[in-house]
C-alpha cells in the first residue's frame, strides 16, 4: 500500500505476544518440565522427589540383573519396545501410504460438488471418540465377533481366527486410526497438482506410469511427506490400540509411557525418561528429513 | 504438396454439447497454419483431438495419411505448447527441455547436446539451470517453445502461446515464430482468436464459430473477400449495409446502396435479393459536400477519434446507419468536422457482398 498508515508497525512484535504465550505455556514448558523430571527420583504411588538422579535413564539402558547385583549389561527390554514400534510406525506408514494415495487421488478428481461429500465421508468416524471405536474394533475381530463368524459361516476358517492381541490387530488399529491423516495433505496437494502436467508429459511421449514416476509424484511430494509425518509420528508414539488390541506381546511405546503415569505402579521419571528418549529419536528423523530436503531444495 | 493434417468431419461433443460440428481442414506440411475465431467456438477443442487429449466423437484424423483416431497421445509425432506453458515445476529448464528427447530414448549426452541446442535457439542458454518458477513469462513461453521442439515432431500445436504476454513481447515474438517455423519446417498449427496475431504470421488461416469452420484462405483473402457476415465481422474493422441485389452476371452483382446510388462489385453470390455488403473502412475516400452527387453515399459526421497513426471518422448515413470510415493521419489529410455532410467514395474492390 503506497502512503498507506505504517503507524501500527512499531505494534507487530508484540502481537506476536499470544503467540509465544501459547507455544511457551502448551508446548516448551511441558517438554522442559518433562526433561527435569527425567532426573528426578520416583517416590511410590507416583509423584516425585527433588533428588537428581540418571536413575530413570540407568533403567531404560542398563541391565544389572533381577538384584542389582550383576555387571552392567545393555537392556534390551525397552530397546525391544522402541524397535517395535518403529517397526509398526513404519508399517502403518506405508500401508496408509499405499492405500491413502489412491484415495486421495479419487477424492481429488471429482467433480468438485462430489469431492465434499467424500472428503465428508472420510471425516466422519472422527466424529466419535477413538477409544469408542478402538473398542468397537475389537468387538469386530474378536473370536466369537462378526468378521469371525463371517469367516466361518461362509466356510472361509474352520475354527475363529486369533487376530484380538496379536501384532496384525496393533497394525489393524492404527492403520484404521491414521489412515485420514495420510489422505487428507496428499488430497490438497493432488487438488493443487495441474493436470495440464500430466498432458505436457503424455504429449512429449511419457506412458502413464512414467508420467506418476517422473511427474505427478514429485510434484505431490510435499504432500506425500506432510502425510508421512503425520501418521509415523503418532503411530509411534500410539498407546490406544495396542492397549486394546494388543496384549504383552506387542507393547508399544506408548502404552510404556502411559503404565508409568497410571496408578500406584507409576514411575514418573521414567516415563519422563521414555518420552524424551522418544522426542529425541524423532526429532532426530525430521532434523534428517529437513536437511536432506533443504539440500534438494536448492539444487 | 504433401497433406500433414487431414482432418475429416471430426464431431466433438461434451454430453449435451456438441463443441465441433463436422470440421474438414487440410493443413499442407511445412505451414503455418492459423486457427482463429472468438473465446469457446471450439479451437483448443479440435487442438486437443489432434494431440489426442479428447477423442473425436466421429469423423477422422490424418497425419500423413496415417489415421491417428485411435492413437495415445504419448504415441503421436506431434507436440504441444500450452496455453500456460506446463512446465515440469521441479525440473530445470533443461531438464525440462530434454524430457522428451529422454522419454524417446536418447542418452544423456546426447539430450544435453540437443536440449542445450533449443535453449540456444530461444535465447535461454543462460538459463539452463534454473527452475521455471525462477522465470518470466516470456521466458517460460520460450521453454516451452523448445521442449515442445526438441524431439522434432512434424507438427506442432501451439494454444494461444502469446496471450499471457504484453503486446511489445508478443510483436518480437510473433515474428520469432515465423521465422522458428520456416527455418525448422515443422507444420504449426496456432490457435489464436487476436486476428492481428493471425493476419501478421499465418500462410493460410481457417476461422472458425461456434465449433464450425467459416472460412479458410490466406490472411488477404480472409480479409479481402470475406466469404459470410461472421468473418467480415470478425476480421478487422467493416461497415455492414443492407442492400438490394438487381443482377448477378459472370461474377459481378449490380446493387443499389442506401441512398440510391447504383454500384458494380464483384459477388460469388447467385441470387438477386437482399443482401449483406461489407464495406472497409480504409477503403473509402471523402469529400465535401460540394460534390455529394458524384458521392457514392451521403453522410453527417459525428466524432473524430484519433488513433495515432489513423483517424477514425464516425459518421452516420441518411438512413440512420452507422458508418465508419479510417483516414491516414498524413500531413495533407483534410479532417472533417463533427456535423458536417461528407461524400463518401467507395475505391475499387472496398465492397464485398456477404453470402450469410
Ligand atoms: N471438457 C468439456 N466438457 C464440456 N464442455 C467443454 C469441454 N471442453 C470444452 N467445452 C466446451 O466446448 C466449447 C469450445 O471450447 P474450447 O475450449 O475449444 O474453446 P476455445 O475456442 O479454445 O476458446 P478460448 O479462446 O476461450 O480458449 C466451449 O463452449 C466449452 O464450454
Ligand atoms: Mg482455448
Amino acid at each position: 500500500m503506497a502512503g498507506g498508515d505504517d503507524s501500527w508497525r512499531p505494534l507487530a512484535p508484540r502481537l506476536l505476544i499470544p503467540t509465544w504465550v501459547v507455544i511457551g505455556l502448551f508446548s516448551l514448558l511441558p517438554v522442559i518440565l518433562m526433561a527435569v523430571y527425567s532426573f528426578l527420583t520416583k517416590e511410590f504411588r507416583g509423584g516425585v522427589i527433588w533428588d537428581f538422579t540418571l536413575a530413570a535413564y540407568d533403567q531404560f539402558f542398563i541391565d544389572r540383573g533381577l538384584f542389582g547385583d550383576e555387571p552392567a549389561r545393555l537392556e534390551w527390554t525397552y530397546i525391544n519396545i522402541f524397535g517395535r514400534s518403529l517397526l509398526q510406525a513404519a508399517i502403518c506408514t506405508a500401508l496408509c501410504l499405499v492405500v491413502g494415495f489412491p484415495t486421495a487421488w479419487f477424492i481429488a478428481t471429482r467433480p468438485a460438488r462430489t469431492r465434499a461429500v467424500w472428503l465428508f465421508l472420510i471425516t466422519i468416524p472422527y466424529w466419535v471418540n477413538l477409544l469408542i471405536r478402538t473398542v468397537s474394533l475389537k468387538f469386530l475381530i474378536r473370536d466369537n465377533g462378526p468378521l469371525n463368524e463371517a469367516l466361518m459361516s461362509i466356510g472361509l476358517t474352520s475354527g475363529p481366527l486369533p487376530l484380538v492381541n496379536t501384532n496384525l490387530a496393533v497394525q489393524l488399529g492404527l492403520f484404521y486410526s491414521y489412515l485420514p491423516f495420510m489422505v487428507l495433505p496428499i488430497y490438497a496437494a493432488v487438488e493443487r497438482y495441474n493436470f495440464a502436467l500430466s498432458e505436457a508429459a503424455a504429449d512429449l511421449y511419457a506412458s502413464r506410469w512414467t508420467t506418476l514416476r517422473e511427474i505427478v509424484l514429485p510434484v505431490v511430494k510435499p504432500g506425500i511427506i506432510a502425510g508421512c509425518i503425520l501418521v509415523f509420528v503418532p503411530a509411534l508414539g500410539a498407546f490406544l490400540a495396542p492397549d486394546l488390541l494388543g496384549g504383552a506381546k506387542t507393547f508399544m511405546i506408548g502404552s510404556l509411557i502411559e503404565e508409568q503415569f497410571k496408578g500406584s505402579q507409576g514411575n514418573w521419571p521414567f516415563g519422563a525418561a521414555v518420552s524424551m528418549i522418544l522426542l529425541t529419536l524423532v526429532l532426530i528423523a525430521l532434523i534428517f528429513y529437513a536437511r536432506t530436503a533443504a539440500r534438494e531444495g536448492a539444487r | 504438396m504433401t497433406t500433414a493434417i487431414d482432418i475429416r468431419s471430426v464431431v466433438k461433443t461434451f454430453g449435451e454439447f456438441t463443441a465441433l460440428h463436422g470440421v474438414s481442414l487440410d493443413i499442407a506440411d511445412n505451414a503455418f497454419f492459423t486457427l482463429l475465431g472468438p473465446s469457446g467456438c471450439g479451437k483448443t477443442t479440435l487442438l486437443r483431438l489432434i494431440a489426442g487429449f479428447e477423442a473425436v466423437t466421429a469423423g477422422e484424423i490424418r497425419l500423413f495419411g496415417e489415421d491417428i483416431a485411435r492413437l495415445e497421445p504419448n504415441r503421436r509425432p506431434v507436440n504441444t505448447v500450452f496455453q500456460h506453458y506446463a512446465l515440469f515445476p521441479h525440473m530445470s529448464v533443461i531438464d525440462n527441455v530434454a524430457f522428451g528427447l529422454k522419454m524417446q530414448g536418447l542418452d544423456l549426452s546426447g539430450r544435453r547436446a540437443r536440449a542445450g541446442k533449443m535453449l540456444e535457439m530461444v535465447h535461454l542458454s543462460a538459463f539452463a539451470d534454473r527452475l521455471p518458477s525462477q522465470l518470466s513469462g516470456g521466458q517460460q513461453q520460450r521453454v516451452a517453445l523448445a521442449r515442445a521442439l526438441a524431439p522434432a515432431p512434424k507438427v506442432l500445436l501451439l494454444d494461444e502461446p502469446l496471450s499471457a504476454l504484453d503486446l511489445k513481447l508478443r510483436q518480437a515474438m510473433r515474428v520469432e515464430l515465423k521465422q522458428l517455423q520456416e527455418d525448422t519446417g515443422i507444420t504449426f498449427i496456432f490457435v489464436t482468436h487476436d486476428q492481428e496475431e493471425a493476419l501478421t504470421m499465418s500462410d493460410r488461416i481457417a476461422v472458425m464459430s461456434a465449433g464450425q469452420v467459416q472460412q479458410i484462405g490466406t490472411a488477404q483473402e480472409i480479409y479481402e473477400a470475406p466469404s459470410n457476415r461472421f468473418v467480415a465481422d470478425f476480421i478487422g474493422e467493416t461497415n455492414l449495409l443492407e442492400v438490394d441485389v438487381h443482377q448477378v452476371h459472370e461474377g459481378r452483382a449490380t446493387l443499389t446502396l442506401p441512398g440510391g446510388h447504383r454500384l458494380s462489385c464483384p459477388s460469388a453470390l447467385v441470387a438477386p435479393g437482399r443482401h449483406s455488403l461489407s464495406i472497409r473502412p480504409e477503403r473509402v475516400t471523402i469529400s465535401d459536400s460540394a460534390e455529394l452527387s458524384a458521392a457514392d453515399l451521403s453522410a453527417t459526421v459525428e466524432r473524430v477519434v484519433y488513433l495515432g497513426s489513423d483517424l477514425q471518422v464516425l459518421t452516420r448515413l441518411a438512413d440512420d446507419t452507422a458508418f465508419t470510415i479510417r483516414l491516414q493521419n498524413a500531413a495533407r489529410t483534410e479532417v472533417p468536422s463533427p456535423g458536417a455532410q461528407i461524400g463518401l467514395h467507395l475505391e475499387e474492390g472496398a465492397a464485398r457482398l456477404l453470402a450469410d
